[in-house]
């Protein structure tokens, strides 16, 4: 009844994740909100990337046999993934410091009236 | 690429719980009014990703992604939710928010239709020979001692460079949202 999952429901999955996030990130008045936007679009790449790691065999493994050294590199997408999370977190504590930082000089969280660079 | 429970009806009915679950708590997060409750929900997606990792064998991810995710940046979140005092007047959308739906679901549309119309059926490892897949599941049923092996070999010099960008963004971060 069920077809099997692929690579695909996972990558169609990460698009729609991503889509809600950047809904989230571009319509959103509350800076806070737009950060967590922001998070969740960083989570559907993060997805994206481990599952077609998971799916894709390299170049090297599909040409020709290779060595342990081949197909440990078949692991590169998970390595990627250790690297969006750190990126992410380091992004999460800098925006959120920024927003508390826009707090107390402004009084207010909302993007629309943070505009005194319009002027 | 290697050949598992995927084609089980278990396998598949777990996924699709999994999938609706952050779907919806996806669409919960943007169109609740209160944060509080919109940062639940946005930790309950952060679960269901770090699900969606176990069922991709990256089991260390999974875990890291709930220690960070789930349980350090959520934890963040809520802290500005409530440091800003915003949260009467809540998860607003702008006025234009017409247009930015019409925007998303351009970018959906094309997102869904890359993939789909992407044969990634050729890029299988289904032209290896027997012992390249043998050694190939070995590596995918326990792969974390090979990540941390590829983290310190091949890939140190970026795994180096993350970890100052890392400290330089904590640091900025206190010196941003420090009392003056």
């Amino acid at each position: 009844m069920l077809a099997p999952i692929g690579l695909s429901h996972y990558l169609v999955l990460s698009a729609i994740l991503f889509s809600i996030g950047m809904f989230g990130v571009l319509s959103m008045r509350n800076l806070i909100a737009m950060v967590m936007g922001l998070e969740v679009m960083f989570n559907a790449v993060l997805l994206a990337g481990v599952a077609v790691a998971r799916y894709v065999a390299p170049l090297p493994l599909r040409v020709a046999q290779t060595g342990g050294e081949g197909i440990a590199m078949t692991l590169t997408g998970q390595v990627f993934g250790v690297f969006i999370i750190t990126v992410a977190a380091a992004e999460a504590a800098l925006a959120l410091a920024l927003v508390l930082a826009v707090y107390r000089e402004r009084e207010t969280v909302d993007a629309t009236r943070l505009d005194s660079m319009k002027h | 690429m290697v050949s598992g429970s995927e084609t089980s009806a278990f396998f598949a009915m777990v996924w699709w719980t999994t999938a609706v679950a952050s779907v919806v708590a996806a669409w919960l997060m943007v169109f609740l009014r209160d944060l509080l409750k919109a940062a639940i929900a946005m930790a309950v997606v952060f679960l269901a990703v770090a699900g969606f990792l176990v069922m991709l064998n990256a089991e260390f991810l999974a875990v890291v992604q709930v220690l960070i995710y789930v349980g350090a940046v959520s934890i963040l979140v809520v802290f500005a939710v409530l440091l800003t005092r915003d949260v009467f007047q809540g998860n607003i959308p702008h006025a234009h928010q017409g247009w930015v739906f019409l925007l998303t679901g351009v970018v959906l549309f094309l997102l869904a239709f890359i993939v789909l119309a992407t044969p990634w059926h050729l890029l299988s490892a289904s032209g290896m020979d027997a012992a390249s897949r043998g050694a190939l599941v070995a590596t995918w049923v326990n792969p974390t001692p090979t990540l941390g092996r590829l983290l310190v070999r091949e890939f140190v010099l970026p795994f180096e460079a993350v970890s100052v960008v890392l400290l330089a963004a904590l640091i900025g971060a206190l010196v941003i949202a420090r009392e003056r």
